[in-house]
């Protein structure tokens, strides 16, 4: 529970932050702190060198524009909670924040750093891939952006290189008759989603549905994208018989991960249910 | 005058804690203060081939690093002992530090003493052990199997003891004339006590004069004195001073005596330098004593009117690497003894084999054996109703000893006092609407989705081991009395002295309502001082739900010793005969005539001027009592569980917790409910959530919190409680024990409602926790999914 000795640099702008990782090699960024310090502690982690960001103003805020969110990655889980404009465009976002451990936790753990960590156990990745989210990095070459679908690469690794850093995430506002719904099953000593279902679903004019998105935390390495359930929802009317229809014939999971609490296999029959349950809910939503 | 016993006042004690004012040990700093941290092996039994200390020494900041072999060397006894000895039991010897073999992961194997914490912990990892591992078992009835690999030369097949109570003979003869015989296996799951504050310990030894004093984590300061004194480090008792600062929470885990405590002391008498180690979280779940791990095979015999006239039970109880303070005697004395529970049970045998494991070992968490008892029961009873197809209900009260056979005498030793077990279930009953629960329960059987379970727990618990003369021919090596000293100072404000040491119980505000009550004065002008062995009189500390029934006894035995001497000088002073003189609110006067009186005030004062005393009367104002008392105390009740199992995915999800308990007098009804409450919390996440897990290397699994799953708010619903009075015949306050009820009857009230959601299943029993996972295999398994 003592780290090992570590240096500690406060950064004021993005810039002071790119220049630092440029510096000191092995350096970790430390945002919300929530992810880090625990196995720091714990001596799983030993970075030389710490660069505190968490008071750079500009990573920090939700702004709308034209028919995007743009979600600066100092934004803890608390403020996305509470956010009006994440709460009407993207409720997804809010309901999945808002079920992340308990308030100190999510009064100081971000999004950027959630995403980055890329805890398998964590609620925000499922959600940023089911809304096709954009992640926003700026390191030593200027900025770039690269899809949800392509940032996470393996259990706690993303496409992110060690000079650069996370600055934003931009999701698309839902729109009308779009409805979402995160539901999570908590690993009862660490409150990390054992399995957590991130549904969206857009109804065209006639009710049928005319785009989902599903996918998963908890079950395998990296966040899951049914990608062969919503195909068999598209043009769809989303009866209850269709949707447990389209889960029970096209969920197959081929490497789910398991420990001492949840299997493998457990954790699959898991995201069958609560992914029918999600879908479900999303359609009322977007329904109502 | 509302009665100051029995009044919700605020406890005392939360001012100073909720502010963070409270000084706990790790808060404690002196000056040219050193920090011990320890070596841990990583394996699960290893012969140790050599220590290597010199990378860990050389480091900047590192005072010195110590192995067994300087213990030895010392000369200093450095070795813990067991606390209860039971017949032919095995005692293999548990040195502070192992020098030559490593039991279980977690034993310590030298220690670094530096500057700082941080630096401790460097060299921590920089001292390098040569480690021969050894093949590993962790099963409480595996590791008596031939071939199992054997802990210690002392215990063939890795057996402690084999222990029995009852008569076998006739329960064996019971058996095959009954009309109905159940039989369960049993894993009563290992528990971490997991209190908020992990152990700690400030070792201050004073070389001039031969002192030692040590702060430390306890809930018994005289008995780790005396330990310390008597096994570990071979100082005089006299010399020894141990203090239990604030103690935040034990669960019984702060009872033992522990080799790191002692580590820091022999560490300070070596470096003449104040020496604090404090454990981290991870070192508190890997050598705090854990709890229960049970394997238990049970059998109940019933006769053609359901009722019962045998049980039998066979225990494999894990004690873990080494026997700890009084690790014996929680799978005997305080588990064989409780499996009449509240029923007429005419002939019961119970074995226990206790074994060596390559765990962490095992000693008394809260409940501490009657837990394990009281599930064996009731999982019995709800088997046997749902084979003679009788309601839960029903078959209780069929079997329940009857209000008028008390004293009762079971056949398993203990005589219980008092109970009146109807009235309890009744009113838990009525309080949950038992009727149209179950018509609610049939309604959704047809319906599909969640299922709906109702699970009850009709219990009793032993309390407040007694008396010493029986306790001690059962092998304790403790007195199970307690001290309690009441001084009047001569203003007339009081302090008392207890041997009992409260951490999170709130002795400072029931103590002072049991005096200030009987004294007819404020509470606030009484003050308790206890967990100090150079302020208080020798006692046995808290743990076992002993301090009301027995600390707050001895207090109140003080207290009216002090009314009596008061009533010599008073009388004395009025001119009156003793017999004629009474005390009433605080005042002593001649009866019929209150408007000559005498306050408590005045005769304090009277007392320390001595001016005017009667004839043969000392100065003074104060009394000391040591209360051995005539028995255990017995409280009961009934627990019941609502909740539902979602058969989709095994979840489970409390609605409703009603207890109806009877804990006899209540000093403090907002007290007494805050223990009911956490004993409740910590007995229904043993039944859905906790579980210490090893592995086949002998690897704790669950060692953090974020394995481990202690009960958080959300998971839990509002408890509904109750209670009934039946007051304890044998103390001078009519109390009983209420500190481990909750963790002793809830346990069975949960599973026994899991397993009734399931019924359509046919699923007759599950082993604790009922995890998701379990339940949802279970359903699969049982074809009708
Ligand atoms: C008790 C507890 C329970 C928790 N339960 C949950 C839960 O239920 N669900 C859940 O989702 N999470 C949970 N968490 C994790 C929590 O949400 C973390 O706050 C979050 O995962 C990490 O965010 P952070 O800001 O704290 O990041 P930090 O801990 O500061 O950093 C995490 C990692 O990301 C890197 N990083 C941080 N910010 C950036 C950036 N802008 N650019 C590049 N790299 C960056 C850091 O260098 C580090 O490697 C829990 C944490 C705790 C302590």
């Amino acid at each position: 529970m003592y780290p090992a000795k570590f240096e500690y640099y406060r950064a004021n702008t993005l810039q002071e932050t790119i220049h630092l990782l440029q510096q000191h090699s092995g350096a970790k960024l430390l945002a919300g702190g929530h992810s880090l310090i625990p196995i720091m502690k714990l001596r799983l982690a030993q970075p030389p060198v710490l660069i505190d960001i968490g008071r750079i103003s500009e990573l920090s805020g939700v702004m709308k524009t034209d028919g995007r969110l743009r979600i600066g990655s100092l934004t803890t889980h608390a403020m996305l909670a509470a956010s009006e404009a994440v709460k009407k465009h993207c409720p997804i976002l809010a309901e999945a924040a808002a079920q992340i451990a308990d308030p100190a936790v999510r009064n100081k753990g971000t999004i950027g750093g959630n995403l980055a960590h890329a805890d398998p156990g964590s609620d925000l990745p499922a959600v940023t891939l089911a809304l096709d989210g954009v992640i926003h990095i700026t390191g030593p070459e200027g900025d770039r952006q690269v899809n949800a679908s392509d940032f996470f690469l393996d259990l706690l690794t993303t496409d992110l290189k060690p000079e650069e850093v996370l600055t934003a995430v931009e999701l698309p506002a839902l729109e009308e008759r779009t409805g979402s719904c995160y539901l999570k099953f908590e690993h009862p000593a660490s409150g990390y989603a054992v399995c957590g279902a991130a549904a969206v679903v857009a109804l065209g004019g006639d009710g049928s549905c005319e785009r989902a998105g599903l996918c998963f935390n908890g079950v395998t390495a990296t966040p899951y994208r049914a990608s062969a359930v919503t195909e068999a929802l598209a043009g769809r009317n989303l009866e209850d018989a269709t949707i447990d229809q389209a889960v029970t014939e096209h969920l197959s999971i081929d490497d789910p991960m398991g420990d001492t609490y949840a299997s493998g296999p457990y954790r699959v029959e898991l995201a069958k249910v609560y992914s029918k349950r999600a879908l479900k809910k999303a359609r009322d939503r977007a329904r109502s | 005058m509302a009665r100051v016993f029995g009044s919700s006042i605020k406890r005392r004690e939360d001012p100073s804690l909720i502010t963070g004012a409270g000084q706990y040990t790790d808060d404690l700093k002196l000056p040219n203060m050193a920090y011990a941290a320890i070596v841990r092996s990583p394996h699960a039994h290893a012969r140790i081939r050599s220590i290597d200390t010199s990378k860990a020494t050389a480091l900047d900041g590192v005072i010195a690093v110590f192995t067994g072999e300087d213990i030895k060397k010392s000369g200093t006894p450095g070795v813990v002992p067991v606390g209860w000895l039971l017949p032919d039991m095995k005692i293999p010897p548990h040195p502070v530090l192992a020098s030559e073999t490593a039991r279980y992961v977690g034993d310590a194997v030298a220690v670094v003493l530096a500057e700082d914490r941080y630096r401790a912990q460097d060299a921590v990892d920089l001292v390098e052990v040569d480690y021969d591992p050894l093949p590993v078992v962790t099963n409480p009835a595996k590791t008596v199997e031939e071939g199992a690999p054997q802990l210690h030369a002392e215990a063939a097949n890795n057996i402690a003891f084999d222990w029995e109570l009852g008569d076998k003979t006739k329960t064996d003869e019971a058996f095959p004339k009954a009309a109905h015989v159940l039989k369960v296996n049993i894993r009563n799951n290992r528990l971490i006590p997991q209190a908020i504050e992990p152990r700690a310990a400030l070792a201050s030894y004073d070389d001039s004069k031969g002192q030692l004093t040590v702060w430390m984590t306890s809930q018994n300061p005289h008995i780790h004195r005396l330990l310390m004194s008597l096994a570990s480090l071979g100082l005089p008792e006299h010399k020894i001073r141990v203090i239990a600062p604030e103690v935040g929470g034990g669960f019984g885990s702060k009872i033992h005596h522990y080799p790191d405590e002692v580590i820091a002391c022999w560490c300070s008498m070596q470096l003449h330098r104040p020496v604090k180690w404090t454990a981290t979280r991870s070192e508190a779940n890997l050598t705090d004593a854990h709890g229960r791990d049970h394997v238990t095979e049970a059998e109940m015999a019933l006769d053609e009117n359901a009722r019962i006239v045998g049980v039998r039970v066979k225990t494999y109880a894990n004690m873990g690497a080494y026997l700890s303070t009084f690790g014996p005697l929680v799978p005997t004395y305080l588990h064989g003894t409780l499996l009449s529970g509240e029923y007429d049970i005419p002939a019961i045998y119970c074995n226990v084999i206790g074994t060596f494991t390559n765990t962490t070992p095992v000693d008394a968490c809260r409940g501490a054996g009657r837990p394990e008892a009281t599930f064996i029961i009731e999982r019995l009873m709800d088997l046997a109703a749902e084979e003679l197809g009788l309601d839960p209900v029903e078959i209780r009260r069929r079997n329940f000893i009857s209000p008028d056979a008390f004293p009762y005498q079971t056949q398993v030793a203990l005589q219980y006092d008092s109970g009146n077990y109807g009235p309890a279930l009744d009113r838990a009953l009525e309080m949950v609407d038992y009727k149209n629960l179950r018509a609610e329960q049939e309604r959704r059987r047809g319906e599909g989705g969640k299922l709906l379970g109702v699970g009850l727990s009709t219990y009793i618990e032993a309390c407040g081991l007694a008396p010493s003369a029986v306790v001690g021919s059962l092998g304790a090596q403790a007195g199970q009395w307690e001290s309690g000293e009441v001084r009047v100072h001569p203003t007339g404000t009081v302090t008392v002295y207890t041997g009992s040491s409260a951490h999170g119980q709130g002795h400072h505000t029931t103590f002072a309502q049991i005096v200030a009550d009987r004294l007819g004065i404020d509470p606030d002008n009484v003050e308790v001082i206890h967990g100090d062995t150079d302020k208080v009189p020798f006692g046995w500390g808290t743990y076992g739900s002993r301090s009301a029934a027995v600390g707050g006894s001895a207090i109140a035995v003080s207290t009216d010793k002090v009314i009596e001497k008061g009533r010599q000088i008073a009388a004395h002073l009025l001119e009156a005969s003793e017999e004629d003189v009474v005390f009433e609110e605080g005042k002593f006067f001649v009866r019929g005539a209150p408007d000559k009186s005498q306050t408590l005030n005045d005769i304090a004062l009277q007392a320390h001027l001595a001016h005017n005393l009667p004839p043969g009367v000392e100065p003074g104002l104060s009394a000391t009592s040591f209360y051995d008392p005539a028995n255990f105390t017995f409280p009961f009740g009934t627990h019941i569980a609502v909740l539902e199992v979602d058969p989709e995915t095994g979840e489970v999800k409390l609605l409703r917790y009603v207890a109806v308990d009877d804990v006899g007098n209540v000093i403090n009804p907002m007290i007494v409910d805050g223990q009911i409450h956490g004993g409740i919390a910590h007995g229904i996440a043993q039944a859905l959530w906790e579980e210490a897990i090893y592995d086949g290397n002998g690897q704790l699994l669950t060692g953090e919190l974020l394995d481990y799953a202690v009960p958080k708010p959300h998971m839990l619903v509002s408890f509904e409680l109750d209670r009934t009075v039946t007051p304890c015949p044998h103390n001078p306050l009519g109390v009983k024990g209420v500190g481990e009820t909750g963790t002793i009857a809830s346990p069975a009230a949960v599973v026994n409602a899991v397993v009734d959601a399931l019924k359509s299943y046919g699923i007759k029993h599950l082993d604790m926790p009922l995890t998701p996972e379990k339940i949802w295999r279970a359903i699969h398994q049982s074809g009708r999914s």
